[in-house]
């Protein structure tokens, strides 16, 4: 039993300063800086380009900026995810010190790797828009819709981050993970593709979803399906509040694992 | 009603203690075995009233630094119960919560923050922190540049500034040149003075009997000895020299 003044701080200013640490420790002694997150999906969009156009021959004339589409959200979500996996490990020393609330600690790291997001995002925007698509209403859902992916990456993280001070092990399921999304999301191939019987299974997945949500929404002008964006927001919430349970019940051990 | 009270506190470590891969984990299962707890406290009852102090005395493994962390709620205890009516800072090792690759200014946010303190009472105390550190020139500078003295300057400076209703101190003041250590007595004097609760460990035998109106002894986990500096001590060098 343990009757303790709770740690009287301020959520927004702790948060604030946490991620300002990770992106400052992160960049300062890098000569690119931010503009690695540039860099890295062009990069992959260039050779993936390359593949599917001059080895396999691809239909579209959109290739790159539909690449683009599935790697904005794939890259913000395994960079994140992985990143928050190990954060409350590698803040051992805060963590064994100061009482701090310690959900803070993953989720500053996955929102300090929105500065990344918003970059992509900017790129992907002046991409689809260099390709000759128009902006249209539906552009109102893209907040929306990237939401519920932090909502999600939030989730997963608060459980894996959680598992990682237990078993150390945990980080490398996660890259192991992350290798294999790569291929199980359409990234460089389309929606259409998919088999029936796996598509439900697609739906479900909040970061094929996007993905499809996103190309529905910047290459072919429509709104996302509604049963879809329902599953987006279920799954995401669903495995927030999970996260948020498992890292509750994990807690209390985490002093003497860390 | 005492400010910080143990009753019967015991608190045990599995002695893998840390990182344990799934390959220990799962031999364990195999086999059955349960690691044997190591018991940092056992059984370790005290109370302190407002405005006292107290002074932890031990030798290394003592148990003192577990003593502090479950008075700064950072860990429960395995038995018994923990009660701490206010609130706590802690000058524990060196810059804890520090990051090498920050400057000066940018970890008193970030130390401030973790501390509690709000955003707006860190910019207003800001000035304060700095000029009491003395390390105003440095404040634009990575850590990492900083020496081990400069670093504990700045960190018992945030400290002190939290205004907490219990400090606690663990042989941190040891670092930094003498002029600094007595600037940082003056200062605990102060906040002694006003009222608040200083948690101590520490060796010397002076501060100890000036600061504190209450001693306890810990050697290996047990409460050997709870009572006025003095008698504790006494009692504790008089122990430590028939060992020598």
């Amino acid at each position: 039993m343990i009757s303790n003044v709770a740690w009287q701080g301020e959520y927004t200013f702790l948060l604030s300063t946490l991620i300002q640490k990770d992106f400052k420790v992160r960049y300062r002694n890098m000569s690119l800086g931010v503009f690695w997150s540039l860099l890295n999906p062009l990069v992959t969009m260039a050779a993936l380009t390359f593949v599917f156009t001059r080895i396999f021959s691809s239909p579209s004339r959109q290739f790159p900026v539909f690449v683009l589409c599935g790697l904005v959200p794939f890259n913000f979500f395994t960079l994140a995810w992985s990143a928050a996996t190990s954060s409350l490990v590698e803040n051992a020393s805060i963590m064994k010190r100061v009482p701090i609330p310690r959900v803070t600690v993953p989720i500053a790291t996955v929102l300090g790797n929105c500065v990344h997001l918003l970059i992509q995002i900017g790129l992907l925007l002046s991409f689809v828009l260099a390709f000759g698509n128009r902006i249209n209403w539906y552009w109102l859902w893209l907040p929306v819709v990237w939401g519920f992916e932090l909502v999600f990456v939030c989730g997963m993280a608060l459980i894996t981050s959680a598992l990682n001070i237990f078993v150390r092990d945990t980080r490398y399921v996660v890259e192991s993970v992350n290798t294999l999304l790569f291929w199980c999301v359409p990234i460089f191939y389309g929606f259409e593709r998919i088999p029936p019987r796996f598509v439900e299974l697609y739906r479900y997945n909040p970061i094929a979803a996007l993905v499809m949500a996103s190309r529905n929404i910047l290459l072919d002008g429509v709104s996302p399906a509604p049963g879809l964006l329902l599953k987006l927001a279920f799954v995401s919430v669903l495995v927030l509040l999970l996260g948020l349970l498992v890292f509750r019940k994990l807690e209390p051990g985490f002093y003497e694992y860390l | 009603m005492g400010l910080i009270e143990f009753e019967h506190v015991s608190k045990a470590f599995s002695r893998t203690g840390g990182a344990r891969l799934l390959r220990a984990y799962l031999l364990d299962r195999l086999h059955h075995r349960r690691p044997e707890p190591h018991f940092a406290l056992s059984d370790v009852s005290f109370s302190l009233e407002r405005g006292q102090s107290l002074a932890v005395i031990g030798r290394n493994g003592a148990g003192k630094s577990t003593l502090l962390s479950l008075v700064a709620n950072l860990c429960r205890p395995t038995s018994g119960s923990v009660t701490v009516r206010g609130s706590v800072a802690a000058l524990l090792e060196l810059g804890s919560g520090f990051h090498p690759d920050l400057t000066g200014a940018e970890n008193v946010r970030l130390n401030a923050s973790l501390l509690g303190l709000s955003r707006h009472q860190t910019e207003e105390r800001f000035g304060s922190i700095v000029e009491f550190s003395e390390l105003g020139d440095f404040m634009l500078d990575p850590l990492r540049t900083w020496s081990s003295g400069m670093i504990m300057r700045l960190a018992f400076s945030v400290a002190i500034h939290v205004d907490p209703d219990i400090l606690m101190i663990d042989e941190v003041l040891a670092v930094g040149d003498q002029r600094f250590q007595i600037k940082c007595l003056d200062r605990i004097l102060r906040f002694w003075n006003e009222g608040k609760t200083l948690l101590f460990v520490s060796h010397f035998p002076e501060l100890v009997q000036r600061l504190c109106d209450k001693a306890i002894w810990l050697d290996q986990g047990r409460l050997i000895l709870s009572g006025s500096p003095e008698e504790v001590l006494e009692a504790y060098a008089a122990d430590s020299s028939v060992d020598a």
